[in-house]
Protein backbone atom coordinates (compact mmCIF):
# COMPACT_ATOMS: atom_id res chain seq x y z
CA UNK A 1 0.00 0.00 0.00
CA UNK A 2 1.05 3.88 -0.86
CA UNK A 3 0.99 6.15 1.68
CA UNK A 4 -1.05 8.97 0.50
CA UNK A 5 -1.12 11.30 2.85
CA UNK A 6 1.80 11.96 5.03
CA UNK A 7 1.54 14.79 7.70
CA UNK A 8 4.80 15.61 9.64
CA UNK A 9 4.54 18.13 12.71
CA UNK A 10 2.45 20.12 11.32
CA UNK A 11 0.90 22.89 13.65
CA UNK A 12 -1.33 25.60 13.57
CA UNK A 13 -1.00 28.86 16.13
CA UNK A 14 -4.04 31.58 15.38
CA UNK A 15 -3.75 35.05 15.96
CA UNK A 16 -3.87 35.64 19.52
CA UNK A 17 -2.03 32.95 20.27
CA UNK A 18 -4.44 29.79 20.74
CA UNK A 19 -2.39 26.56 19.80
CA UNK A 20 -5.10 25.03 17.73
CA UNK A 21 -2.49 22.18 16.51
CA UNK A 22 0.59 20.95 18.47
CA UNK A 23 2.51 18.96 15.87
CA UNK A 24 0.29 15.93 14.40
CA UNK A 25 2.43 13.48 12.73
CA UNK A 26 0.31 10.70 11.25
CA UNK A 27 0.47 8.54 7.59
CA UNK A 28 -2.42 7.56 6.00
CA UNK A 29 -2.90 4.81 3.16
CA UNK A 30 -4.36 5.07 -0.07
CA UNK A 31 -7.55 3.28 0.14
CA UNK A 32 -8.43 3.04 4.12
CA UNK A 33 -11.10 5.26 5.84
CA UNK A 34 -9.63 6.72 8.97
CA UNK A 35 -11.99 8.31 11.45
CA UNK A 36 -11.03 10.78 13.25
CA UNK A 37 -12.90 10.67 17.11
CA UNK A 38 -12.42 14.30 19.18
CA UNK A 39 -14.41 16.52 21.63
CA UNK A 40 -15.44 19.66 20.21
CA UNK A 41 -12.79 22.45 19.46
CA UNK A 42 -10.05 19.55 19.66
CA UNK A 43 -8.42 20.67 16.23
CA UNK A 44 -9.88 17.99 13.84
CA UNK A 45 -11.55 20.52 11.76
CA UNK A 46 -8.51 23.05 11.89
CA UNK A 47 -6.12 19.56 10.73
CA UNK A 48 -8.67 19.64 7.51
CA UNK A 49 -8.42 23.06 6.67
CA UNK A 50 -5.03 22.77 6.52
CA UNK A 51 -4.75 19.75 4.20
CA UNK A 52 -7.63 21.28 1.44
CA UNK A 53 -5.55 24.99 2.07
CA UNK A 54 -8.36 26.94 4.12
CA UNK A 55 -5.96 27.71 6.45
CA UNK A 56 -2.51 28.10 6.27
CA UNK A 57 0.15 26.23 8.41
CA UNK A 58 1.69 27.58 10.81
CA UNK A 59 4.45 25.40 10.65
CA UNK A 60 5.08 21.45 9.54
CA UNK A 61 4.26 19.96 6.60
CA UNK A 62 2.27 17.95 4.40
CA UNK A 63 1.83 15.96 1.35
CA UNK A 64 -1.11 14.72 -0.29
CA UNK A 65 0.15 11.98 -3.26
CA UNK A 66 3.40 13.06 -2.93
CA UNK A 67 2.89 16.58 -3.44
CA UNK A 68 3.66 19.33 -1.08
CA UNK A 69 0.10 20.44 0.13
CA UNK A 70 2.03 24.37 -0.05
CA UNK A 71 4.30 24.49 -2.46
CA UNK A 72 3.04 22.25 -4.92
CA UNK A 73 -0.77 23.24 -3.82
CA UNK A 74 -1.75 22.77 -7.30
CA UNK A 75 -1.24 18.29 -7.38
CA UNK A 76 -2.39 18.37 -4.18
CA UNK A 77 -5.67 20.03 -4.54
CA UNK A 78 -6.96 18.50 -7.51
CA UNK A 79 -6.98 14.83 -5.60
CA UNK A 80 -8.96 16.23 -2.60
CA UNK A 81 -12.51 16.59 -1.89
CA UNK A 82 -13.94 18.26 1.03
CA UNK A 83 -17.42 17.76 2.39
CA UNK A 84 -17.38 20.49 5.15
CA UNK A 85 -18.98 20.54 8.44
CA UNK A 86 -21.24 23.56 7.35
CA UNK A 87 -23.87 23.62 4.81
CA UNK A 88 -22.65 26.63 2.80
CA UNK A 89 -24.42 26.81 -0.44
CA UNK A 90 -25.87 29.91 -2.51
CA UNK A 91 -29.44 29.94 -1.83
CA UNK A 92 -30.58 31.05 -5.28
CA UNK A 93 -28.33 28.77 -7.65
CA UNK A 94 -29.58 25.74 -9.29
CA UNK A 95 -28.37 22.32 -7.92
CA UNK A 96 -26.88 21.49 -11.38
CA UNK A 97 -24.91 24.55 -11.80
CA UNK A 98 -23.71 24.63 -8.57
CA UNK A 99 -21.78 21.14 -9.32
CA UNK A 100 -20.70 22.05 -12.88
CA UNK A 101 -19.23 25.07 -10.95
CA UNK A 102 -17.25 22.79 -8.41
CA UNK A 103 -15.58 20.30 -11.34
CA UNK A 104 -14.74 23.41 -13.31
CA UNK A 105 -12.67 25.22 -10.60
CA UNK A 106 -11.03 21.57 -10.14
CA UNK A 107 -9.65 21.99 -13.38
CA UNK A 108 -11.85 19.28 -14.99
CA UNK A 109 -13.87 19.28 -18.35
CA UNK A 110 -17.56 19.04 -18.45
CA UNK A 111 -18.64 15.72 -17.51
CA UNK A 112 -22.48 15.30 -17.90
CA UNK A 113 -22.46 11.46 -17.78
CA UNK A 114 -20.45 11.47 -14.40
CA UNK A 115 -22.53 13.91 -13.07
CA UNK A 116 -25.74 12.39 -14.09
CA UNK A 117 -23.88 9.22 -12.11
CA UNK A 118 -23.11 10.82 -9.02
CA UNK A 119 -26.92 12.89 -8.48
CA UNK A 120 -28.52 9.81 -9.11
CA UNK A 121 -26.65 7.87 -6.35
CA UNK A 122 -27.37 10.66 -3.99
CA UNK A 123 -30.83 10.76 -5.01
CA UNK A 124 -30.70 14.34 -6.11
CA UNK A 125 -30.99 13.74 -10.03
CA UNK A 126 -35.18 14.83 -9.91
CA UNK A 127 -33.31 17.64 -8.15
CA UNK A 128 -31.19 19.14 -9.98
CA UNK A 129 -32.77 22.17 -11.63
CA UNK A 130 -34.46 23.12 -8.25
CA UNK A 131 -32.92 26.15 -6.58
CA UNK A 132 -31.05 25.41 -2.90
CA UNK A 133 -33.00 27.07 -0.92
CA UNK A 134 -35.96 24.67 -2.17
CA UNK A 135 -33.94 21.94 -0.58
CA UNK A 136 -34.21 20.68 2.42
CA UNK A 137 -31.54 20.17 5.06
CA UNK A 138 -30.52 16.57 4.16
CA UNK A 139 -30.79 17.73 0.54
CA UNK A 140 -28.31 20.09 0.88
CA UNK A 141 -26.02 18.01 2.55
CA UNK A 142 -26.33 15.62 -0.25
CA UNK A 143 -25.23 18.73 -2.69
CA UNK A 144 -22.09 19.17 -0.73
CA UNK A 145 -21.47 15.50 -1.10
CA UNK A 146 -21.62 15.65 -5.17
CA UNK A 147 -20.25 18.65 -4.89
CA UNK A 148 -16.89 17.70 -3.37
CA UNK A 149 -17.38 14.17 -5.36
CA UNK A 150 -17.45 16.02 -8.87
CA UNK A 151 -14.33 16.33 -9.75
CA UNK A 152 -13.41 12.72 -8.73
CA UNK A 153 -11.10 13.17 -5.80
CA UNK A 154 -8.87 10.14 -4.73
CA UNK A 155 -8.90 11.34 -0.73
CA UNK A 156 -12.46 12.46 0.19
CA UNK A 157 -12.34 14.13 4.00
CA UNK A 158 -15.99 14.61 5.49
CA UNK A 159 -15.97 17.03 7.99
CA UNK A 160 -18.80 15.58 10.44
CA UNK A 161 -20.66 14.10 7.68
CA UNK A 162 -23.64 13.48 9.77
CA UNK A 163 -24.14 15.92 12.07
CA UNK A 164 -28.09 16.51 11.85
CA UNK A 165 -28.71 13.97 10.00
CA UNK A 166 -31.58 11.16 9.49
CA UNK A 167 -31.16 7.46 9.84
CA UNK A 168 -31.57 7.17 5.76
CA UNK A 169 -29.38 9.51 4.74
CA UNK A 170 -26.78 8.21 7.37
CA UNK A 171 -27.34 4.88 5.32
CA UNK A 172 -27.05 6.61 2.34
CA UNK A 173 -24.09 8.31 3.50
CA UNK A 174 -22.30 5.06 4.81
CA UNK A 175 -23.08 2.97 1.36
CA UNK A 176 -21.38 5.84 -0.30
CA UNK A 177 -18.64 5.57 1.76
CA UNK A 178 -18.42 2.13 0.75
CA UNK A 179 -18.86 2.89 -2.90
CA UNK A 180 -15.66 5.03 -2.73
CA UNK A 181 -13.66 2.65 -1.07
CA UNK A 182 -14.36 -0.05 -3.45
CA UNK A 183 -13.30 2.58 -5.97
CA UNK A 184 -9.89 2.99 -3.96
CA UNK A 185 -10.60 6.64 -2.71
CA UNK A 186 -9.14 7.22 0.81
CA UNK A 187 -11.31 8.62 2.72
CA UNK A 188 -10.86 10.76 6.41
CA UNK A 189 -14.20 11.74 8.40
CA UNK A 190 -14.39 13.49 11.74
CA UNK A 191 -16.99 12.40 13.59
CA UNK A 192 -18.42 12.55 16.98
CA UNK A 193 -20.30 9.37 16.62
CA UNK A 194 -18.39 6.67 17.62
CA UNK A 195 -21.04 4.12 15.90
CA UNK A 196 -20.46 5.63 13.19
CA UNK A 197 -16.11 5.22 13.08
CA UNK A 198 -17.34 1.54 14.45
CA UNK A 199 -19.04 0.90 11.42
CA UNK A 200 -16.97 2.39 8.67
CA UNK A 201 -13.46 3.17 9.61
CA UNK A 202 -10.30 0.54 9.01
CA UNK A 203 -8.57 3.02 11.64
CA UNK A 204 -9.29 5.68 14.46
CA UNK A 205 -7.40 8.31 15.69
CA UNK A 206 -8.04 10.40 18.27
CA UNK A 207 -7.27 14.30 18.89
CA UNK A 208 -7.79 16.24 22.21
CA UNK A 209 -6.86 20.06 22.50
CA UNK A 210 -4.45 20.21 19.17
CA UNK A 211 -2.57 16.96 19.91
CA UNK A 212 -2.96 13.50 18.25
CA UNK A 213 -3.58 10.51 21.36
CA UNK A 214 -3.73 7.86 19.42
CA UNK A 215 -4.43 6.45 15.64
CA UNK A 216 -5.30 2.40 15.87
CA UNK A 217 -6.45 -0.08 13.81
CA UNK A 218 -9.82 -0.32 14.26
CA UNK A 219 -10.08 -4.46 14.71
CA UNK A 220 -7.51 -3.96 17.41
CA UNK A 221 -9.31 -1.27 18.84
CA UNK A 222 -12.48 -3.54 18.87
CA UNK A 223 -10.32 -6.33 20.33
CA UNK A 224 -9.89 -4.26 23.44
CA UNK A 225 -13.36 -3.04 22.77
CA UNK A 226 -14.29 -6.85 23.41
CA UNK A 227 -12.45 -7.11 26.75
CA UNK A 228 -14.70 -7.44 29.37
CA UNK A 229 -14.16 -7.74 33.37
CA UNK A 230 -15.60 -9.27 35.98
CA UNK A 231 -15.23 -7.95 39.55
CA UNK A 232 -15.39 -9.93 42.11
CA UNK A 233 -16.65 -8.97 45.31
CA UNK A 234 -15.07 -10.53 48.56
CA UNK A 235 -16.94 -10.60 52.62
CA UNK A 236 -13.54 -10.62 53.77
CA UNK A 237 -10.40 -8.84 52.90
CA UNK A 238 -7.18 -10.55 51.38
CA UNK A 239 -4.10 -10.09 51.47
CA UNK A 240 -3.16 -11.19 47.92
CA UNK A 241 -4.11 -13.16 45.26
CA UNK A 242 -3.93 -17.00 46.34
CA UNK A 243 -0.95 -19.10 44.59
CA UNK A 244 -3.83 -21.09 42.90
CA UNK A 245 -5.32 -18.20 41.44
CA UNK A 246 -2.15 -17.16 39.23
CA UNK A 247 -3.37 -18.36 35.95
CA UNK A 248 -6.10 -16.05 36.05
CA UNK A 249 -4.19 -12.88 35.99
CA UNK A 250 -5.86 -11.15 39.12
CA UNK A 251 -6.23 -8.03 40.63
CA UNK A 252 -6.53 -7.12 43.94
CA UNK A 253 -8.44 -3.71 44.61
CA UNK A 254 -6.59 -1.21 46.89
CA UNK A 255 -8.66 -2.12 49.88
CA UNK A 256 -8.35 -6.28 49.37
CA UNK A 257 -11.62 -6.70 48.84
CA UNK A 258 -12.01 -7.21 45.52
CA UNK A 259 -10.94 -8.97 42.72
CA UNK A 260 -11.15 -8.34 38.76
CA UNK A 261 -10.74 -10.81 36.23
CA UNK A 262 -10.28 -9.94 32.48
CA UNK A 263 -11.32 -12.04 29.50
CA UNK A 264 -12.47 -11.91 26.24
CA UNK A 265 -15.93 -12.21 25.74
CA UNK A 266 -15.67 -13.27 22.01
CA UNK A 267 -13.40 -15.99 22.86
CA UNK A 268 -15.22 -19.90 23.44
CA UNK A 269 -14.29 -20.44 26.73
CA UNK A 270 -14.59 -17.13 28.85
CA UNK A 271 -12.68 -19.20 32.26
CA UNK A 272 -15.49 -17.93 34.59
CA UNK A 273 -16.88 -21.14 35.20
CA UNK A 274 -13.19 -22.54 36.47
CA UNK A 275 -12.40 -19.22 37.84
CA UNK A 276 -15.53 -19.59 40.33
CA UNK A 277 -14.47 -23.22 41.26
CA UNK A 278 -11.34 -22.28 42.16
CA UNK A 279 -12.42 -19.39 43.56
CA UNK A 280 -14.63 -21.57 45.80
CA UNK A 281 -12.25 -24.22 46.54
CA UNK A 282 -10.01 -21.60 48.09
CA UNK A 283 -12.87 -21.16 50.29
CA UNK A 284 -13.33 -17.23 49.10
CA UNK A 285 -16.80 -15.95 50.18
CA UNK A 286 -18.33 -13.90 47.20
CA UNK A 287 -20.57 -11.09 48.19
CA UNK A 288 -21.21 -9.88 44.93
CA UNK A 289 -20.44 -10.00 41.07
CA UNK A 290 -20.41 -6.99 38.07
CA UNK A 291 -19.60 -7.57 34.86
CA UNK A 292 -18.40 -4.16 32.74
CA UNK A 293 -17.45 -4.06 28.97
CA UNK A 294 -14.93 -0.88 27.92
CA UNK A 295 -16.99 0.13 24.37
CA UNK A 296 -14.88 2.62 21.86
CA UNK A 297 -16.70 5.58 23.70
CA UNK A 298 -14.94 4.69 26.97
CA UNK A 299 -11.58 4.51 25.44
CA UNK A 300 -11.96 7.59 23.84
CA UNK A 301 -13.43 9.39 26.88
CA UNK A 302 -10.88 7.94 29.08
CA UNK A 303 -8.15 9.12 27.00
CA UNK A 304 -9.19 12.26 26.53
CA UNK A 305 -9.55 12.66 30.64
CA UNK A 306 -6.27 11.54 31.09
CA UNK A 307 -5.15 14.08 28.92
CA UNK A 308 -7.32 16.74 31.13
CA UNK A 309 -6.35 14.74 34.43
CA UNK A 310 -2.24 15.27 33.37
CA UNK A 311 -3.11 19.07 32.51
CA UNK B 1 -3.03 28.02 -16.16
CA UNK B 2 -6.35 26.25 -14.72
CA UNK B 3 -8.62 27.68 -17.90
CA UNK B 4 -11.44 25.82 -16.47
CA UNK B 5 -11.33 27.30 -13.21
CA UNK B 6 -11.23 31.08 -14.64
CA UNK B 7 -14.29 29.49 -16.83
CA UNK B 8 -15.97 28.26 -14.50
CA UNK B 9 -16.11 30.90 -12.01
CA UNK B 10 -16.36 33.97 -15.23
CA UNK B 11 -19.66 31.96 -16.52
CA UNK B 12 -20.88 31.74 -12.36
CA UNK B 13 -21.09 35.09 -12.26
CA UNK B 14 -22.44 35.96 -15.82
CA UNK B 15 -25.23 33.82 -15.66
CA UNK B 16 -26.05 35.77 -12.09
CA UNK B 17 -25.96 38.43 -14.38
CA UNK B 18 -28.07 37.28 -16.99
CA UNK B 19 -30.43 35.67 -14.25
CA UNK B 20 -31.30 39.13 -13.23
CA UNK B 21 -30.97 40.44 -16.80
CA UNK B 22 -34.32 42.91 -16.86
CA UNK B 23 -32.80 44.83 -13.28
CA UNK B 24 -29.25 44.42 -14.60
CA UNK B 25 -29.68 45.97 -18.09
CA UNK B 26 -33.22 47.73 -17.74
CA UNK B 27 -32.17 50.07 -14.75
CA UNK B 28 -29.22 51.93 -15.85
CA UNK B 29 -31.22 52.28 -18.97
CA UNK B 30 -33.82 53.53 -17.70
CA UNK B 31 -31.95 56.35 -15.14
CA UNK B 32 -29.64 57.48 -18.17
CA UNK B 33 -33.01 57.89 -19.97
CA UNK B 34 -34.30 59.77 -16.95
CA UNK B 35 -30.94 61.96 -17.40
CA UNK B 36 -31.24 62.76 -20.75
CA UNK B 37 -35.14 63.76 -20.58
CA UNK B 38 -34.08 66.05 -17.21
CA UNK B 39 -30.06 67.26 -18.38
CA UNK B 40 -30.16 66.85 -22.10
CA UNK B 41 -33.90 68.44 -22.23
CA UNK B 42 -35.31 70.11 -19.79
CA UNK B 43 -32.67 71.97 -17.96
CA UNK B 44 -30.19 71.55 -21.21
CA UNK B 45 -32.23 73.28 -23.31
CA UNK B 46 -31.22 76.38 -20.90
CA UNK B 47 -27.83 75.96 -21.13
CA UNK B 48 -25.52 77.26 -23.42
CA UNK B 49 -23.03 75.28 -25.01
CA UNK B 50 -20.15 74.07 -23.44
CA UNK B 51 -17.02 74.40 -25.49
CA UNK B 52 -18.95 74.24 -28.79
CA UNK B 53 -21.06 70.92 -27.50
CA UNK B 54 -24.21 71.19 -27.03
CA UNK B 55 -25.19 69.90 -23.11
CA UNK B 56 -27.04 66.68 -23.86
CA UNK B 57 -24.30 65.62 -25.75
CA UNK B 58 -21.74 66.82 -23.59
CA UNK B 59 -23.00 64.62 -20.42
CA UNK B 60 -22.84 61.26 -22.08
CA UNK B 61 -19.66 60.74 -21.47
CA UNK B 62 -19.87 61.65 -17.55
CA UNK B 63 -23.20 59.75 -18.04
CA UNK B 64 -21.64 56.67 -19.40
CA UNK B 65 -18.44 56.88 -16.61
CA UNK B 66 -21.01 56.97 -13.89
CA UNK B 67 -22.85 53.73 -14.47
CA UNK B 68 -19.57 52.10 -15.56
CA UNK B 69 -17.69 52.94 -12.28
CA UNK B 70 -20.74 52.29 -10.39
CA UNK B 71 -21.68 49.06 -11.89
CA UNK B 72 -18.10 47.56 -12.33
CA UNK B 73 -17.64 48.82 -8.07
CA UNK B 74 -20.95 47.49 -6.59
CA UNK B 75 -20.93 43.67 -8.94
CA UNK B 76 -17.49 42.85 -8.28
CA UNK B 77 -17.63 43.93 -4.51
CA UNK B 78 -21.00 41.62 -4.21
CA UNK B 79 -19.31 38.89 -6.59
CA UNK B 80 -16.51 38.53 -3.97
CA UNK B 81 -18.63 39.25 -0.69
CA UNK B 82 -21.37 36.88 -1.04
CA UNK B 83 -19.08 34.04 -1.29
CA UNK B 84 -17.06 34.94 1.86
CA UNK B 85 -20.82 35.95 3.26
CA UNK B 86 -22.37 32.46 3.00
CA UNK B 87 -19.17 30.79 3.33
CA UNK B 88 -18.80 28.93 -0.17
CA UNK B 89 -15.50 30.68 -0.75
CA UNK B 90 -14.40 27.70 1.12
CA UNK B 91 -14.72 25.96 -2.48
CA UNK B 92 -12.23 28.40 -3.59
CA UNK B 93 -9.73 28.70 -1.20
CA UNK B 94 -9.23 24.32 -1.13
CA UNK B 95 -10.09 24.34 -5.30
CA UNK B 96 -6.59 23.66 -7.16
CA UNK B 97 -6.73 27.74 -8.39
CA UNK B 98 -4.64 30.73 -7.68
CA UNK B 99 -5.03 33.63 -7.15
CA UNK B 100 -4.88 35.24 -9.93
CA UNK B 101 -7.46 33.00 -11.73
CA UNK B 102 -10.11 33.62 -9.26
CA UNK B 103 -9.20 37.80 -9.60
CA UNK B 104 -9.63 37.00 -13.53
CA UNK B 105 -12.46 35.04 -13.54
CA UNK B 106 -14.33 37.74 -10.37
CA UNK B 107 -12.82 40.61 -12.20
CA UNK B 108 -13.08 39.75 -15.46
CA UNK B 109 -17.06 38.85 -15.30
CA UNK B 110 -18.02 42.46 -13.16
CA UNK B 111 -15.88 44.21 -15.83
CA UNK B 112 -17.39 42.62 -18.37
CA UNK B 113 -20.99 43.42 -16.91
CA UNK B 114 -19.71 47.39 -16.73
CA UNK B 115 -18.37 47.03 -20.03
CA UNK B 116 -21.59 45.92 -21.65
CA UNK B 117 -23.65 48.33 -19.85
CA UNK B 118 -21.66 51.36 -20.84
CA UNK B 119 -22.20 50.43 -24.36
CA UNK B 120 -25.99 49.75 -23.49
CA UNK B 121 -26.16 53.31 -22.50
CA UNK B 122 -24.11 54.75 -25.47
CA UNK B 123 -26.46 53.32 -27.79
CA UNK B 124 -29.44 54.56 -25.62
CA UNK B 125 -27.56 58.07 -25.69
CA UNK B 126 -28.03 57.47 -29.72
CA UNK B 127 -31.59 58.19 -29.00
CA UNK B 128 -31.69 61.33 -27.57
CA UNK B 129 -28.17 63.22 -28.75
CA UNK B 130 -26.30 63.43 -31.84
CA UNK B 131 -23.08 62.34 -30.53
CA UNK B 132 -20.26 61.51 -32.61
CA UNK B 133 -16.84 59.55 -31.49
CA UNK B 134 -13.54 60.95 -32.83
CA UNK B 135 -11.31 58.91 -31.38
CA UNK B 136 -13.40 55.58 -31.27
CA UNK B 137 -10.23 53.31 -30.21
CA UNK B 138 -9.46 55.67 -27.47
CA UNK B 139 -12.94 55.61 -26.12
CA UNK B 140 -12.74 51.99 -25.82
CA UNK B 141 -9.46 51.54 -23.91
CA UNK B 142 -10.64 54.24 -21.40
CA UNK B 143 -14.06 52.54 -21.15
CA UNK B 144 -11.93 49.07 -21.01
CA UNK B 145 -9.67 49.87 -18.47
CA UNK B 146 -12.15 51.95 -16.41
CA UNK B 147 -14.23 49.24 -16.34
CA UNK B 148 -11.19 46.79 -15.39
CA UNK B 149 -9.69 48.89 -12.66
CA UNK B 150 -12.98 49.45 -11.09
CA UNK B 151 -14.11 46.03 -10.85
CA UNK B 152 -10.38 45.61 -9.10
CA UNK B 153 -11.09 48.54 -7.21
CA UNK B 154 -14.58 46.55 -6.15
CA UNK B 155 -13.18 43.14 -5.38
CA UNK B 156 -10.98 44.78 -2.43
CA UNK B 157 -13.74 46.39 -0.99
CA UNK B 158 -15.60 42.88 -1.42
CA UNK B 159 -12.85 41.48 0.55
CA UNK B 160 -12.05 44.28 3.11
CA UNK B 161 -16.17 44.53 4.02
CA UNK B 162 -17.20 42.40 6.77
CA UNK B 163 -20.75 43.17 6.52
CA UNK B 164 -22.86 44.56 3.81
CA UNK B 165 -23.22 48.19 5.13
CA UNK B 166 -19.25 48.55 4.39
CA UNK B 167 -19.97 47.10 1.15
CA UNK B 168 -22.15 49.99 0.77
CA UNK B 169 -20.06 52.61 2.44
CA UNK B 170 -17.23 53.19 0.10
CA UNK B 171 -19.22 53.74 -3.08
CA UNK B 172 -21.77 55.77 -1.38
CA UNK B 173 -19.32 57.75 0.53
CA UNK B 174 -16.44 58.25 -1.85
CA UNK B 175 -17.28 56.89 -5.38
CA UNK B 176 -20.40 58.61 -5.93
CA UNK B 177 -19.26 62.38 -4.86
CA UNK B 178 -15.96 61.62 -6.45
CA UNK B 179 -18.22 60.90 -9.77
CA UNK B 180 -20.20 63.96 -9.37
CA UNK B 181 -17.44 66.61 -8.87
CA UNK B 182 -15.02 64.47 -11.45
CA UNK B 183 -17.16 66.54 -14.04
CA UNK B 184 -19.68 64.29 -15.15
CA UNK B 185 -22.23 66.65 -15.48
CA UNK B 186 -19.79 70.10 -16.03
CA UNK B 187 -16.72 71.16 -17.51
CA UNK B 188 -14.16 72.17 -14.85
CA UNK B 189 -13.72 75.45 -16.84
CA UNK B 190 -16.90 76.22 -15.48
CA UNK B 191 -15.85 76.13 -11.70
CA UNK B 192 -14.72 79.20 -9.94
CA UNK B 193 -10.27 79.18 -10.19
CA UNK B 194 -9.72 77.74 -6.64
CA UNK B 195 -12.53 74.96 -6.68
CA UNK B 196 -10.40 74.30 -10.44
CA UNK B 197 -7.14 74.18 -8.36
CA UNK B 198 -8.83 71.48 -5.82
CA UNK B 199 -10.54 69.23 -7.94
CA UNK B 200 -7.34 68.28 -9.77
CA UNK B 201 -6.76 66.24 -6.66
CA UNK B 202 -10.31 64.10 -7.85
CA UNK B 203 -8.95 61.27 -9.60
CA UNK B 204 -12.26 60.56 -11.21
CA UNK B 205 -11.52 64.19 -13.29
CA UNK B 206 -9.07 62.70 -15.49
CA UNK B 207 -10.76 59.88 -16.21
CA UNK B 208 -13.94 61.25 -17.70
CA UNK B 209 -11.95 64.25 -19.16
CA UNK B 210 -9.76 61.81 -21.17
CA UNK B 211 -13.00 59.88 -21.98
CA UNK B 212 -14.78 63.23 -22.84
CA UNK B 213 -11.87 63.82 -25.11
CA UNK B 214 -12.28 60.64 -26.68
CA UNK B 215 -15.84 61.65 -27.70
CA UNK B 216 -14.90 65.87 -28.98
CA UNK B 217 -11.42 65.90 -28.75
CA UNK B 218 -11.23 68.00 -26.12
CA UNK B 219 -10.10 68.00 -22.20
CA UNK B 220 -10.15 69.50 -19.35
CA UNK B 221 -6.47 67.92 -18.94
CA UNK B 222 -3.91 66.44 -21.31
CA UNK B 223 -5.17 63.23 -22.24
CA UNK B 224 -1.84 61.88 -21.49
CA UNK B 225 -2.25 62.25 -18.04
CA UNK B 226 -5.58 60.86 -18.01
CA UNK B 227 -4.22 57.98 -19.32
CA UNK B 228 -1.48 57.90 -16.77
CA UNK B 229 -3.95 58.49 -14.05
CA UNK B 230 -5.87 55.58 -15.26
CA UNK B 231 -3.31 53.03 -15.67
CA UNK B 232 -1.93 54.33 -12.14
CA UNK B 233 -5.53 53.44 -10.86
CA UNK B 234 -5.66 49.98 -12.20
CA UNK B 235 -1.79 49.49 -11.10
CA UNK B 236 -2.31 50.50 -7.29
CA UNK B 237 -5.46 48.17 -7.63
CA UNK B 238 -3.47 45.35 -8.92
CA UNK B 239 -0.90 46.08 -6.46
CA UNK B 240 -3.09 45.72 -3.25
CA UNK B 241 -5.02 42.94 -5.22
CA UNK B 242 -1.58 41.08 -4.78
CA UNK B 243 -1.03 42.02 -1.28
CA UNK B 244 -4.30 40.79 -0.60
CA UNK B 245 -3.85 37.15 -1.60
CA UNK B 246 0.04 37.07 -0.25
CA UNK B 247 -1.15 38.34 3.47
CA UNK B 248 -4.48 35.88 2.85
CA UNK B 249 -6.37 39.29 4.03
CA UNK B 250 -9.67 38.43 5.46
CA UNK B 251 -9.90 35.18 3.77
CA UNK B 252 -7.05 32.94 5.32
CA UNK B 253 -6.41 32.64 8.51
Amino acid sequence: MTQIVEITDLRKTYKGGFEALKGIDLTIQEGEILALLGPNGAGKTTLISMLCGITTPSGGSARVGGHDIVADYRAARSLIGLVPQEVALEPFEKVLNTIQFSRGVFGKPKDDALIERILRQLSLWDKRHARIRELSGGMKRRVLIAKALCHEPRVLFLDEPTAGVDVELRRDMWQIVEGLKADGVTIILTTHYIEEAEAIADRVGVINKGELLLVEDKSALMARMGRKSLRIDLREAVKTVPKNLAEYDLDLAKDNLSLTYNYDARGEGTGITRLLQALAKEGLQLRDLHTSQSSLEEIFVGLVNEEEDAA
Amino acid sequence: MNVFAIKAIYMYEMKRFFRTLMESLLSPVISTSLYFVVFGAAIGSRIDQVEGITYGAFIVPGLIMLSVMTQATSNASFGIYFPKFIGTIFELLSAPVSFLEIVIGYVGAAATKALMIGIIILATAWFFVDIQIMHPFAMLAFLILTCLSFSLFGFIIGIWADNFQQLQLIPLLIITPLIFLGGSFYSITMLPPVWQTITLFNPVVYLISGFRWSFFGQADVPVGLSLLAIMGFTALCMALVWWIFKSGYKIKS
